[in-house]
């Protein structure tokens, strides 16, 4: 078929192919002619531009968005530090070059081995540092000698500097080098190896905010690489601000009075869900991570067995112990189980199945009411009630208060806690629920496991009369310009609903508590403010054996056997304002150990609130 | 089937003018690449094994009668069809465009297997209809269609340089097919109102790129980079080059895409003129080769299909050239067998075993 049309056209198809060819070698006749030009005639401008002045493209680091506290009071920030770094492909002599660096810098020559072997995964026109963060002295004697220094260069370079040190580096979080999982990930488009990035907490979930955006520098260079002058810039685009609703005075108080003990303590506005302090302890140094933490502090800061690491304040489980009273209460005042005026008799303890449960008073409390139960933290009291209430209705009301479900915190690893049920019983031991276990709950042990922060959400529904506010960090992000990009509005999630009364009933017991005699939150009293809260001890291990407290001896306990110590409480609890939750790990008594550090941030809050007020009252003169 | 005239005319030329030009392409990536990230497989390493994968690629396709391509023709381009709507929808993005299927070990690549496809189609169309006084242009509403799907598609990822290459390889077969006086005048002179025309709906960058190689010195920093600093280390390589992995542009400086599509501009500088002329006229040659297999091809379908693959190799070999020396603005076009990348390679490497297929079976007849 193909065959005959072939050979009729035979003639034409020849003198198109011939033609083809010719157009072809036209075609790259002005390929060669053009080379021609560029590589004859032009030969000497070139080679001019290539060797004698060599251009290359340097970037200008973006410095990262600072964060400020609510009231404008600098967190973090950076700083202008010296770089000391080479250009790889200016170096002769690695060797020789290192050498000398070392004795100017002070440092090993096989660190510098170390790090130069580092900068090789960096592009080639990448200067590789060898010393970051370096003193003024150490730059100025770079200096002097960069004759003898061929491709060395002293770069000044932001650097992320924490001016709280480790006060909020849970909630802050820290820098961290990019890896390359990252860059291959189009969020981390457009940086390189070297760069830094946010790794945890805000400074990871705000990366996009903070980062602001790289400049670059054209500039000429030497043939040894020096530089002779800047072509053209295009400047760097800072970072965004960011203001938290922390304040910096409560955290700082907190921070003090929490001492080298470990821990959580958040504090909240009752009114919008703003945190006004949030710290976790104990704590490390986020600066660690900016000059690229050496393996020796890391592997400690992972073995502690302290954690940390871990913010507790999101992820640390405790049982609620004598804090999830409240629940009980107003769960068992919506059945119509108690009222304010129902007595019942404290013993010491309470018999159930045969099972003796203790009150934490040996010797009882006698005939107790709730406003008394609450205020002595009677566990008679609540076994009684909650074991009438039942574990059902129990398990509605705490979900109510956000237990047991994380309360939407805007960083990443928040725990859920542990709010047991009957099926969720089954399903996680596969048996069925007892009596005995109820009792337990009702003092808020067992099974029952809360976080700090839904300690913190519970206790600020407490004061505002049920509503269950979403926790928020930022107040409102601005531009490099102070122009507002984002402003964050009070969240209410959900509504925990019981009456008046029952409210009320709740408030005047947690009033006692801290006001009243043999109140057992003495120690967060306030003179001027009136507080109001409840303690929680909370047991690590199985109670004290009868043995060890009839005979009464009381041997030293292993810290890490201690309970731990616990406090909620709000104020001004006619008008509250501010809700705190506070666990001091192995604190033994919730009171003694948790009360202060509340009792230090409601101080340091209404001291702000106080000083505010008095500059409003000037300026209105 | 199998036949010992296949062995005897075998076309060795081929073989080695492709081996040769790509060899001389690996030693190349060698020397841009040097100093490069250490911890991974070194781009010649890889560049070779792709290289080693598409000769056997080529040899494979040899061992089937090409006409049975034929056949195959309509299916393929079905699939074909099919890949490309499903990169547009679900496909692999990176730096803002949309073009690759990812398989896992491989990154396909659908607009680079169309040019194939295209070329077979229109070997079929045009290989079994021959009119000796040329085209009309109503004759031509089949091809157009069958161009036109695949062109928009493309276009669509945007991959305008792909475009522009199946655009430049249908154009030269219809050319070679024939096409009467009136048409031929039409077609080129609505090519170039539709360019025109084209224009206002190019992306920006796609306009910034034109407007750049107009007037580099304009945008030094940004996108005049690539162009400057390509044409100083061709310039600056003078009669007899800096070199092997001498090259200060290329060695010290930032020459973006060195390895890929701007290969040739460390060719250049470390070998110069002398070098670059040598390689010019190795290209040449392979283009002439084609040109040669066409000539002798037993049947109209090989012919065309000679012609497709050849003109497909030209047309990249000046594009990708007449970009790194200023001449034709940037478009992301590699130049075959010498650019890193294993999708080019493997293009090339099937168009040269048609090649292969077309010119041993010469006298199957």
């Amino acid at each position: 078929m193909g065959l005959n049309t072939r050979w009729i056209e035979l003639p034409v198809v020849h003198k198109r192919l011939l033609l083809f060819s010719v157009a072809a070698a036209a075609l790259f006749l002005l390929l060669a002619l053009r080379l021609w030009y560029l590589q004859i005639i032009s030969y000497e401008r070139y080679s001019d531009r290539a060797t004698r002045n060599r251009t290359r493209v340097l970037s200008l680091a973006a410095p990262r968005g600072p964060i400020y506290d609510r009231d404008g009071v600098l967190l973090v920030d950076n700083r202008p530090a010296f770089t000391v770094s080479v250009m790889r492909q200016d170096v002769d002599n690695l060797e020789a070059l290192l050498q000398k660096l070392s004795g100017l810098l002070e440092t090993d020559t096989s660190t510098l081995e170390e790090r130069w072997a580092r900068g090789s995964r960096f592009p080639i026109y990448r200067p590789v540092p060898l010393a970051t963060d370096v003193s003024r002295a150490v730059m100025e004697r770079v200096l002097e000698h960069s004759t003898e220094l061929p491709g060395v260069l002293v770069e000044v370079q932001p650097v992320r500097e924490y001016l709280e040190k480790g006060s909020e580096a849970h909630l802050i979080g820290y820098l961290g080098e990019v890896t390359e999982n990252e860059l291959s990930q189009d969020f981390f488009e457009g940086l390189q190896p070297g760069d830094y990035v946010g790794k945890l907490a805000l400074e990871k979930a705000y990366e996009t905010y903070l980062r602001g955006q790289k400049g670059q520098r054209l500039v000429e260079v030497n043939v040894k690489g020096k530089l002779l002058k800047q072509l053209e810039v295009k400047p760097a685009k800072p970072g965004n601000k960011i203001f938290l609703t922390i304040s910096r005075d409560v955290q700082r108080a907190a921070d003090q009075a929490f001492g080298d003990q470990s821990g959580a303590a958040v504090a909240l506005d009752v009114r919008t869900g703003e945190v006004l302090a949030m710290l976790s302890r104990p704590t490390f140094d986020p600066s660690l991570f900016v000059r690229g933490i050496e393996s020796e502090e890391w592997s400690q800061l992972l073995t502690d067995s302290r954690h940390p690491l871990q913010n507790k304040v999101l992820s640390g489980l405790y049982s609620p112990a004598s804090t999830f009273k409240m629940i009980v209460a107003l769960a068992a005042l919506r059945e119509g189980i108690v009222n304010d005026h129902r007595v019942i008799n404290c013993g010491g303890s309470f018999i159930l199945g045969g099972s003796r449960f203790r009150c934490w008073k040996k010797d009882g409390h006698g005939r107790t009411n709730l406003k008394k139960a609450l205020r002595e933290s009677c566990d008679v009291w609540f076994y009684q009630v909650g074991l009438e209430l039942g574990i059902d209705k129990l398990e509605i009301a705490a979900r109510e208060f956000g237990l047991g479900a994380p309360v939407g915190f805007p960083l990443a690893g928040e725990k859920s806690g542990v709010i047991p049920s009957r099926a969720w019983k089954r399903q996680r031991f596969n048996t069925s629920w007892y009596g005995g276990e109820t009792v337990i709950a009702s003092i808020g042990q067992g099974y029952v496991l809360t976080t700090p922060i839904q300690l913190a959400v519970m206790t600020a529904a407490l004061a505002n009369h049920g509503d269950i506010l979403q926790p928020q960090i930022i107040l409102r992000i601005e531009d490099w310009n102070s122009q507002i990009l984002q402003e964050f509005e009070p969240q209410v999630s959900s509504h925990a609903d019981f009456s008046d009364a029952a409210w009320k009933s709740i408030d005047r017991g947690l009033v006692a508590a801290v006001n009243e005699p043999h109140g057992t939150g003495w120690a967060a009293h306030l003179n001027n403010i009136k507080v109001a809260g409840k303690t929680g001890t909370s047991q690590v291990v199985r109670r004290k054996s009868d043995e060890e407290e009839e005979t009464g001896v009381q041997a030293e306990v292993p810290y890490r056997f201690r309970p731990h110590a616990l406090f909620v409480a709000y104020a001004p609890a006619e008008n509250p304002e501010i809700a705190v939750a506070v666990v001091v790990e192995h604190g033994q008594h919730g009171g003694s150990a948790a009360g202060p550090i509340a009792k230090a941030m409601f101080d340091s809050y209404f001291k702000g609130q106080q000083k505010a007020m008095l500059t409003v009252l000037h300026e209105g003169e | 089937m199998f036949d010992r005239r296949l062995v005897t005319n075998f076309d060795w030329v081929l073989l080695i003018t492709v081996c040769s030009l790509a060899g001389v392409g690996i030693l190349n990536l060698y020397s841009a690449t040097i100093g490069w990230a250490e911890h991974s497989t070194p781009f010649y390493l890889k560049q070779s094994l792709w290289l080693g994968g598409g000769v056997f690629l080529a040899l494979f396709i040899c061992c089937f009668d090409y006409r049975h391509l034929e056949h195959f023709a309509l299916p393929a381009y079905l699939l074909t069809l099919g890949m490309l709507l499903f990169v547009l929808l679900l496909g692999k993005t990176s730096m803002g465009a949309t073009r690759w299927i990812n398989l896992g070990f491989f990154n396909l690549q659908p607009s680079e297997v169309a040019k194939l496809v295209i070329i077979i189609m229109l070997s079929r169309i045009f290989g079994r209809t021959a009119l000796p006084a040329g085209y009309r242009l109503f004759d031509l509403w089949l091809p157009a269609i069958l161009l036109a799907v695949p062109f928009m598609l493309i276009v669509k990822q945007p991959d305008l340089g792909t475009a522009l290459m199946v655009i430049f390889i249908a154009g030269t077969m219809l050319i070679f097919a024939g096409l009467q006086r009136n048409t031929l005048i039409f077609l080129t002179l609505s090519g170039f109102m539709t360019a025109f025309a084209g224009w206002f709906m190019l992306h920006d960058y796609q306009k910034a790129r034109i407007s750049t190689f107009l007037n580099p010195e304009a945008d030094p920093l940004g996108r005049g980079y690539h162009i400057i600093q390509s044409k100083i280390a061709v310039g600056s390589g003078g009669f007899w080059g800096k070199g092997f992995m001498a090259g200060t542009q290329s060695q010290l400086s930032f020459l973006p895409e060195r390895h890929t599509d701007f290969a040739f501009s460390v060719f250049a500088e470390e070998w110069g003129f002398s070098g670059c002329l040598m390689l010019l006229l190795g290209y040449l040659f392979l283009v002439v080769w084609g040109i040669y297999i066409a000539r002798r091809a037993a049947d109209r379908f090989g012919m065309f299909l000679a012609i497709g693959v050849t003109a497909m190799l030209f047309w990249h070999i000046v594009v990708n050239l007449g970009m790194v020396i200023g001449l034709l603005p940037v478009v992301g076009v590699p130049l075959p067998l010498f650019s890193y990348g294993g999708t080019s390679m493997i293009t090339t490497m099937i168009g040269v075993g048609l090649l292969m297929n077309v010119s041993m079976r010469r006298f199957m007849f």
